[in-house]
This record gives C-alpha cells, sequence and structure tokens, in this order.
C-alpha cells in the first residue's frame, strides 16, 4: 500500500499544478449546478392572460382579481370581441384566456353553477398541465370564498377529496430536480477525471513505465482513485450545500448516512471512468465514451426528469444498470424524507454492488497480458 | 559458459496475436554486462519481445530467464529485477525534477538512506544537480533523456531495458548518453537496447536482428559482417545515381544495389570483379561515374543485406 501512497501523492501534485482539471474537479459542479438549477424549472409564474368580461359585474371582476393576485398570471389585455382571441393566441401574445361570459352573476346569485371559459395555450403539454391545475385551485378558492360570504354559489361535490402532499408541499420542482442535479453532475466530473488521467497517464507512456514496475494493479487503481474520490466528495458536498442555499433544499436526515452514500455512489462512478480508461486508448476517444456513459443513462434512465414507472418496459429493466437511480431513491430519501440508514438499504446495496462490478472489470481488463 | 553468466536466456519464444505470429520461435541468450543491441525494422517483432522479456506480455510459447526468473512464471518477480526505458522519456511533465524521482522510487519501494543515495547518484548522472526543483516539462531532450534514465535505474537492476532510448535527441546528447550506457556496463549491468540508428549498434558488443517475427541473425558488429568476406562492396558517385544503378541491376554478378545518401552502394557476389571493370561496362553505355571504390561493409550494408535475403527467402 506504501506504492498506492506513492501514486496518491505523485497524482495530488499533478492535479495542484494543473489549474484547468481542478477547476473543473471542484467549481464547475457548483457552476453547473447554478445554470442547470435556474433553467430546469417547471414552475411557471407570469402567465400572459388575455380577459374578456362580457358580464362587467362586481363577481366577474372578483374572479379577475383573483387571477391576478394569484402571481401566477400577468393580466396583459383586455379583449372585445372573439375575433381577438384568435388573433393573441395565434401571434402567442397570451398564452391563456379568461372569458366570462354574461349572465355569470346572475347564475351564482340564483344558486346555479356559473360556467367559465378559460383557453391554454397547449403547444407545451407540461406547461399547460401545470396551468390548469392553477386555475382549478383558484377557482375551488374562489367558490368557496364566495359560498363563505353567504352567498349561494356552486354546489359542492358530495365527496371531495382533500389532497395534503407531503415532503414537497409547495410542489416546487426544484426540490425534486435539485437531487437529480446533483447525481448528475458528480457522475459526470467523476467519470470524466478519472478516465481522463489514466488516459493521459497512457498517452505520456508513463503508464507502461508503471507496468514494468512490481507495483500491483490494485495499488495502482487505490492510488489513483483515491484523491478523485476525496476531491469529487467535497465538490458534490459543495454542491449539496450551494443546492441548500440557493434553490432551499432541506436536509431532513443525517449527514453521515448522506456521505456515505454519496462516497458509495462516488466509488461506483470512479470504477466507470476507470472502466473507460481500460477500453480507450486517447482523450479524445476517452471523453466520448465517458460522456455517453455517464451522461446518457444519468440523465434519461435515472428518474432524474423521467419518471421510471412512465417508460417502457425494457426501458426500466435497463434502468437497474443505472446507479443514479439508486443513488437519486437513496439522496431524495434522506435530504426530503429524512430516512435513517436502515431505511436505505437497498439502494445502498444495489450501489454497492455496482461498485464492485465495475471495479472488478476494470481489474480484469487492466490484468490482462 | 555457466548458465549464472548469463543474464538473459530466451528459448523459442513466440507470441501470437489472433493468427499473427509477433513473434515466431526466437532463441538468444545475453550474457552478464554486456551492450546488447537488438535491431529490426518497425513492426519485425522487437517491443512484443521486449514486452514479453519484461513481464508484460505473457509468451504463446517457449520460455525465457531473466535474471534467472521465468517471465511466464513470476512476471513480478522479474521486474523487481530490471530497469526500462522507452522513447517516450517516461516523466511526469507536472512534476518537477524531484518529485518524479521521489515517485518511481516509490514504485519502487525505497525509503530512507537507499532513497537519499539514489536520488544523488540520479542528479549525479544526469548532470541534473541545481535542477531539483525545476518542472520537467522545462529541460531539454537529453536531460529529460538522463532523467528517465536515472529514474529507470534507481532500484539498482542488473538488467537494463531501453527501447529506442534516442529517439528526438541532438547528437551531442546521443553521444553523452552511449557512454553513460558505456559506464554503466562497465559497472556489471547487462544492456539490451533496440534502436534504429545503425552507428549506434555498431557500439553494441553484439547484435540480433529480428526480421518479421523471426531471428535473422546474431553476432558481433564485426561477425555480422564477415557475410561480405567473400563478396565485393562497391562505391559508386555519378551525376545519374539512379540510371546507374538501374544499370548495375542488369548486369552479371550484381546481387542488389542501394542508395546511401547521393551514392551508390553495390554488391558483387565474387571479389574476382574489378572497381575500373564496372566503371568501363558503365561509360560504355554512356553513363558518367564521377568515383568508384571498394569499401568496406557498414552495419547498415548488413541490415539491407539481411532484410533482402529474409524477405526473398519468405516469398519462395
Amino acid at each position: 500500500m506504501r506504492r498506492a501512497w506513492a501514486v496518491a501523492i505523485k497524482e495530488l501534485r499533478q492535479i495542484r499544478r494543473d489549474r484547468r482539471s481542478l477547476l473543473i474537479l471542484v467549481f464547475i459542479p457548483a457552476l453547473f449546478l447554478f445554470l442547470y438549477g435556474y433553467a430546469l424549472n417547471f414552475d411557471i409564474r407570469h402567465v400572459s392572460l388575455a380577459v374578456q368580461d362580457r358580464d362587467s359585474t362586481a363577481e366577474s371582476r372578483a374572479v379577475t382579481a383573483a387571477f391576478v393576485h394569484s402571481t401566477y398570471f400577468d393580466v396583459t389585455t383586455e379583449i372585445a370581441t372573439d375575433a381577438d382571441v384568435v388573433t393573441l393566441m395565434d401571434a402567442d401574445r397570451v398564452r391563456t384566456v379568461l372569458v366570462i361570459p354574461e349572465g355569470f352573476a346572475q347564475k351564482i346569485r340564483s344558486g346555479d353553477t356559473a360556467v367559465l371559459q378559460v383557453i391554454i395555450n397547449g403547444d407545451n403539454a407540461n406547461s399547460a398541465t401545470t396551468i390548469v391545475g392553477y386555475v382549478d385551485a383558484l377557482l375551488r378558492d374562489l367558490s368557496a370564498r364566495m359560498t363563505a360570504g353567504n352567498v349561494r354559489a356552486i354546489q359542492a361535490p358530495i365527496i371531495g377529496a382533500a389532497p395534503r402532499i407531503w415532503y414537497n408541499p409547495e410542489l416546487r420542482s426544484t426540490l425534486f430536480l435539485v437531487p437529480g442535479l446533483v447525481a448528475y453532475i458528480s457522475m459526470i466530473t467523476a467519470v470524466v477525471s478519472t478516465a481522463m488521467s489514466i488516459v493521459r497517464e497512457k498517452e505520456l507512456g508513463t503508464m507502461e513505465q508503471i507496468r514494468m514496475s512490481p507495483m500491483s494493479n490494485l495499488s495502482f487503481v487505490v492510488g489513483k482513485t483515491l484523491p478523485y474520490l476525496v476531491l469529487s466528495q467535497i465538490s458534490a458536498l459543495i454542491v449539496i450545500l450551494a443546492a441548500m442555499w440557493l434553490f432551499g433544499l432541506p436536509m431532513r436526515g443525517n449527514w453521515g448516512t448522506l456521505s456515505l452514500v454519496t462516497a458509495l455512489f462516488l466509488v461506483g462512478a470512479l470504477g466507470t471512468g476507470l472502466l473507460v480508461s481500460t477500453i480507450a486508448d486517447t482523450q479524445q476517444v476517452a471523453f466520448q465514451a465517458a460522456m455517453l456513459i455517464a451522461f446518457l443513462p444519468t440523465f434519461m434512465l435515472s428518474g432524474f426528469l423521467f419518471p421510471i414507472a412512465s417508460m417502457p418496459v425494457v426501458l426500466q429493466y435497463i434502468t437497474t444498470i443505472v446507479p443514479a437511480k439508486y443513488f437519486l431513491v437513496a439522496l431524495r430519501g434522506v435530504v426530503l424524507k429524512g430516512l435513517e440508514l436502515h431505511e436505505v438499504w437497498r439502494p445502498i446495496g444495489a450501489l454497492v454492488i455496482y461498485a464492485v462490478v465495475v471495479l472488478g472489470l476494470s481489474a480484469l481488463r487492466l490484468a490482462r497480458r | 559458459m555457466t548458465a549464472a553468466d548469463l543474464a538473459i536466456v530466451v528459448d523459442k519464444l513466440s507470441r501470437r496475436f489472433g493468427k499473427f505470429n509477433a513473434v515466431d520461435n526466437v532463441s538468444f541468450d545475453v550474457r552478464r554486462g554486456e551492450v546488447f543491441g537488438f535491431l529490426g525494422s518497425n513492426g519485425a517483432g522487437k517491443s512484443t519481445t521486449i514486452r514479453m522479456l519484461c513481464g508484460l506480455l505473457k509468451p504463446t510459447s517457449g520460455r525465457a530467464l531473466v535474471d534467472g526468473i521465468d517471465v511466464g512464471a513470476d512476471p513480478e518477480g522479474v521486474k523487481r529485477r530490471i530497469g526500462y526505458m522507452s522513447q517516450k522519456f517516461s516523466l511526469y511533465e507536472l512534476l518537477t525534477v524531484d518529485q518524479n524521482i521521489t515517485f518511481y522510487a516509490g514504485l519502487y519501494g525505497l525509503t530512507g538512506e537507499r532513497l537519499a543515495r539514489r536520488r544523488q547518484f540520479v542528479l549525479e548522472m544526469g548532470g541534473l544537480k541545481g535542477r531539483e526543483r525545476a518542472l520537467a516539462r522545462t529541460l531539454s531532450g537529453g536531460w529529460r533523456q538522463r532523467l528517465a534514465l536515472g529514474c529507470a535505474l534507481l532500484h539498482e537492476p542488473p538488467i537494463l531495458f531501453l527501447d529506442e532510448p534516442t529517439g528526438g535527441v541532438d547528437p551531442v546528447s546521443r553521444r553523452e548518453f552511449w557512454r553513460l550506457i558505456d559506464d554503466l556496463s562497465a559497472g556489471g549491468t547487462t544492456v539490451l537496447v533496440t534502436t534504429h540508428y545503425l552507428d549506434e549498434a555498431e557500439r553494441c558488443d553484439r547484435v540480433a536482428v529480428i526480421h518479421a517475427g523471426k531471428l535473422a541473425t546474431i553476432g558481433t558488429v564485426a561477425e555480422l559482417k564477415s557475410v561480405f568476406d567473400n563478396r565485393l562492396l562497391l562505391e559508386l558517385r555519378a551525376r545519374d545515381p539512379v540510371a546507374v544503378m538501374s544499370a548495375l541491376d542488369q548486369m552479371p554478378g550484381v546481387e542488389k544495389t542501394s542508395l546511401f545518401g547521393t551514392a551508390v552502394h553495390a554488391v558483387f557476389g565474387s571479389r574476382t570483379l574489378k572497381a575500373e571493370e564496372v566503371r568501363a561496362t558503365l561509360e560504355q553505355r554512356g553513363l558518367q561515374v564521377a568515383s568508384i571504390e571498394p569499401v568496406a561493409p557498414s552495419l547498415e550494408d548488413v541490415f539491407l543485406d539481411i532484410v533482402d535475403r529474409e524477405s526473398t527467402k519468405g516469398a519462395a
């Protein structure tokens, strides 16, 4: 192990001199989080809204006011004719139109169900669904207030659900996305940095020189990955802290459990980088292979953005070998739900298996002669 | 000669890659303290042989003993007894001279007093005193080469492998480097060196030529040159060397012609012919010959002769 130590010391000295690598390893991840964190946000505010109020009563104005006060909508235009609706929607000047028909107030006062028309631009299905949700919530709230105001209003349904959302009561999409970002960013930096550092040694010929020495493959692998494990662990913690500070990610669980889960995930990621380096002979190939292996599955198949349950069955099976999937389950569990170590043993076990398999495969490939 | 006098014993060594015989049934010995040259064109099997002798590659068949250790059975044991330096001068550019030494010493588990002594040796040998803190990438070719050699010698290996060690180095540094090799050999270290430079091969005690995976010839430089003993080698200078070459190729008794710089070397099968007769024949055909004289064969003549002979053998 003294030989592994010699490799680790050498690696740290190299990284320290190589400002660019150091920057990529420690600060770029935090920058990534910042950029992605703000760009990847499914919450929608300030939807442009046009209102056609054909009723012009206190009640109809109350509806418009409710839309404006919600901060979800900005009233940009008042519309006079139906033709205007088409013009504005076609030109994409507004994304939602609220039409309050004549006799709206009348119906409310007489106890009938008053119907509003809401036209939503459906070219982005995600945001359309979100807007429908906002409108629903807004009108439910409004009906309740009007009923309480002793006006006989819309009949309440006989069976009503009173949903309560746990862990993320405001349904902020960032709380769902940020753990995914942490996994995604850590995976890429860990895989790319290890793969590149080993392939660079191949290109320089130092790899061959090391193989001519009596050092075992195990010592080499340990010495080579240890510095990157420490650095990427630090980098992952910086990203997690930044996520708490910038995006209000809570920490409901135990820091020890979080560190353990992160470390296990990173060992697997470093092993993946090692495996890539045993296949690639140039830095260019290594970079492309590392991006392909680290980036695509982590982005598409980990449950980071797209729920695994809604994937085709074949893809669902493939996700079984994506380590980020398990890391995400454990990370969300610890951070959002405050789960203890014994409650996340399944994903932890999966991460251990992944790490053992990749490291074993790399050792086999290194031992070939 | 007893087995203890032999640093390397290669016995019917072969290595196949798929259907390709990279090294085919090669046998030779290297004596202790000898500077042994290993020649061959690119892809002839030099590197594959060296990689097997260093324990990096498993022989498909045959056996090799390096310092008495079987490379197939105990590659790690071999690695402890050899030093290796390649044409790439495998140094870490971002580390200082001293840090490079410390790292390679660490690979061989050198510590304490021995580390200090060997470090001193490398700095003195490489003329690197006062440059301990310089980054390796700021060193010129000659210094890098000597530092790489020093790093390969840190653990005092009895056998040193040099794989084209003088590539990309200026002539003065090359000379200096070979002086170091001679010193090592005088001190009892066995040196096996591959090279493209035939003038370097002349400095070896013995030379082996490998062609298409097979050992073509082996011996001292004088022994190798003795293949020309009963033949005539003429060096011609002419205004149109290419025309002279094709005219010579038509002449009876000419075995081979080749271009050496601006001169033409022609090999005749017997010594009965005289230079002036050849000149007369050429001038009869209207070719101007500036000079023509018998010369002693260089190693390059020998090498080309071997490659030629082996190639026709392979084609037959």
